[in-house]
């Protein structure tokens, strides 16, 4: 194993704090953004999967529980195919923006979405389901139109589908590997997020910073759905 | 809304099962009771009349556009939201101006000392106190319940029945009040109508349509009658008030209303007996002239006559023998004997009697 320095320099210093903290605020900013955008797309394919008696209510469920099942490879995969400058979003991507979307911040969050998809939409539908018509229909006979009493009524009695959809969203995306990898690569500061970092450095055997990021990688994770469970149980009456 | 005023309720529906084919009119004053056994259409028909059933007749306007408050069997409160938020949730929300004072309301329903508290906890009677005031501060043209107290236990009903009394008496909304229950219905309301398999098979004020001896559902157990009269005097001593109604003087159990106050005396038919001559010696206390108006064969042995005693009819269920060993015949005179302790005694509100 290769030694360390016990005499680091100031430049080696800012360099190993960039390579702990960099990926870990990289990954918690995926994350972030990742949960916030799929809890609105989450919302309205939740409510209509909970509300719906159409056909295609299994063909939207299989596509919405897809990446539970497929390796992230095979996702990673057609996602690049699909972003990737030849494919149909990513090439009207650069048209628009004239840069491409793979390899990037913004595609690794579109990419993301996906791959996370059925962790908010899934307990979101089974809020909602629980729900029933009943407090909804004392809503409407109350003069509040349909979207008012969605919002004034199954949103906060769902609350604790929410948490449950934000937490898991937020700590998948957190440890995703294979789809970041496939799409977005290995770029510092842009797409080098903490899995992917620990897998360079034990590539490197540098493994006291594998050490480090796993550690931390684990603690948040940790934290995440130890606050979820916790406040969940609060919650329970 | 003037006496006499009505309101046109059109309802079809077929279901694979089941068909509904309502078409009666309510009055917009007092308390109608939409009575039937469990399957008959009740709630289907006042979830179509509220616009929460898709239905063929009525009209296409939207639940919310219909103005209607909705007491539903369980109370469905908002449990996020405290007593008074929803209590407020659907004054908020009112499409019309005026409509009832948010504190007359909550006195009305004794919440005063709940609205700062959560749904989860309330008790079954109170938690469905609150789902009325909820109905009424949303301003509604008028008021559906759809057997409110069928979820409580006895000791819950009777903590809210005087609450629904108060209600009666004060309501500027016509109420539409559906139950299985027919002392409920009895107590409460002031007009009623039957419904069997998805149609009304009687519909008017609550005496006329009581001693109808033809509509099954309100034979057996349940026939009796209704009367109306003013309290006169207590008798401390033995604990009985006397009634003055349109057939002479009845003693009810207890004090049961302040006297000169009107009072709704449910007489069920099993608790009166006919006698060809006045008895003597009897433990009977009211003992009253009547005409037989009727006479038609009841539940297995048992014959329903109906009796007029001045302007009031009851029901009598009395043994198909009797009625042969006393030769009883339409218009005979004879005298009813009606049982005071099980006389149920309701207070009314005068201007209901005032109206009827």
């Amino acid at each position: 194993m290769p030694g360390r320095s016990y005499a680091p320099t100031a430049t080696r210093c800012v360099t190993d704090m960039d390579l702990l903290w960099q990926p870990l605020l990289l990954s918690i900013q995926l994350a972030g953004v990742t949960t916030i955008v799929l809890i609105f797309v989450a919302t309205p394919i939740a409510w209509w999967l909970s509300q719906t008696d159409s056909s295609w209510k299994p063909l939207v469920q299989t596509t919405v529980a897809l990446p539970i099942v497929l390796p992230p490879t095979v996702i990673g995969f057609y996602i690049l195919i699909v972003l990737g400058p030849a494919g149909a979003l990513g090439g009207w991507w650069v048209e628009l923006t004239g840069s491409a979307l793979t390899f990037s911040f913004t595609g690794l969050v579109i990419a993301s979405c996906i791959y996370s998809l059925p962790f908010a939409v899934q307990p979101l539908t089974a809020a909602f389901e629980s729900l029933g018509k009943q407090k909804l229909e004392a809503a409407w006979t109350l003069g509040a139109s349909r979207m008012d009493a969605f919002f004034s009524v199954a949103v906060p009695l769902s609350i604790r589908g929410y948490l449950g959809a934000v937490v898991l969203s937020f700590a998948h995306t957190l440890g995703e590997f294979g789809v970041v990898l496939m799409v977005g690569g290995n770029i510092p500061g842009e797409t080098r997020v903490v899995s992917i970092a620990i897998y360079d450095q034990v590539e490197s055997l540098n493994y006291a910073a594998a050490h480090q990021l796993s550690a931390l990688l684990l603690v948040v994770a940790f934290i995440a759905l130890f606050a979820m469970f916790f406040v969940n149980r609060r919650w329970q009456r | 809304m003037s006496p006499g005023a009505t309101i046109q309720l059109n309802y079809k529906l077929q279901r694979e099962s089941f068909a509904l084919d309502v078409n009666i009119e309510v009055p917009t004053q007092g308390i109608t009771a939409v009575f039937g056994p469990s399957g008959a259409g009740k709630t289907t028909l006042l979830r179509c009349i509220a616009g929460l059933e898709k239905s063929a007749g009525g009209t296409s306007r939207s639940v919310q556009e219909r103005n209607i408050g909705y007491v539903f069997q369980e109370p469905r409160l908002f449990d996020h939201l405290s007593v008074r938020a929803n209590i407020e949730y659907g004054q908020k929300r009112r499409s019309n101006n005026g409509g009832p004072d948010f504190d007359h309301v909550i006195e009305l329903l004794g919440l005063q000392n709940f609205l700062s508290r959560s749904p989860s906890e309330l008790s079954g009677g109170e938690a469905q106190r609150v789902a009325i005031a909820r109905a009424l501060m949303s301003s509604p043209k008028f008021v559906l319940m759809d057997e409110p107290l069928a979820s409580l236990d006895q000791a819950r009903r009777d903590e809210i029945l005087p609450f629904l009394d108060r209600l009666h008496v004060e309501s500027q909304v016509p109420i539409i009040y559906v139950s299985h229950n027919i002392d409920e219905v009895c107590r409460l309301c002031d007009h009623l109508v039957v419904i069997e398999s998805g149609r009304v098979v009687a519909d008017g004020e609550l005496q006329d349509v009581l001693v109808r001896m033809d509509i099954p559902a309100l034979g057996g157990d349940q026939s009796g009658s209704v009367i109306e009269g003013i309290a006169r005097e207590h008798d401390a001593g033995d604990d009985l008030t006397r009634l003055a109604f349109s057939g002479g003087d009845l003693w009810v159990p207890g004090r049961a209303a302040e006297e000169g106050s009107s009072l709704r005396l449910r007489i069920r038919a099993s608790d009166v007996s006919l006698c060809r001559s006045m008895p003597e010696q009897s433990t009977i206390l009211n003992i009253l002239p009547a005409v037989v108006e009727a006479i038609q064969p009841g539940n297995g042995p048992s014959m329903l006559v109906r009796l007029k005693l001045g302007d009031d009819r009851i029901v009598a269920r009395v043994t198909r023998r009797s009625i042969r060993e006393l030769g009883l015949q339409v218009s005979d005179q004879v005298f009813a004997q009606i049982k005071s302790v099980a006389v149920r005694s309701f207070c009314i509100p005068r201007n209901a009697v005032n109206y009827l």
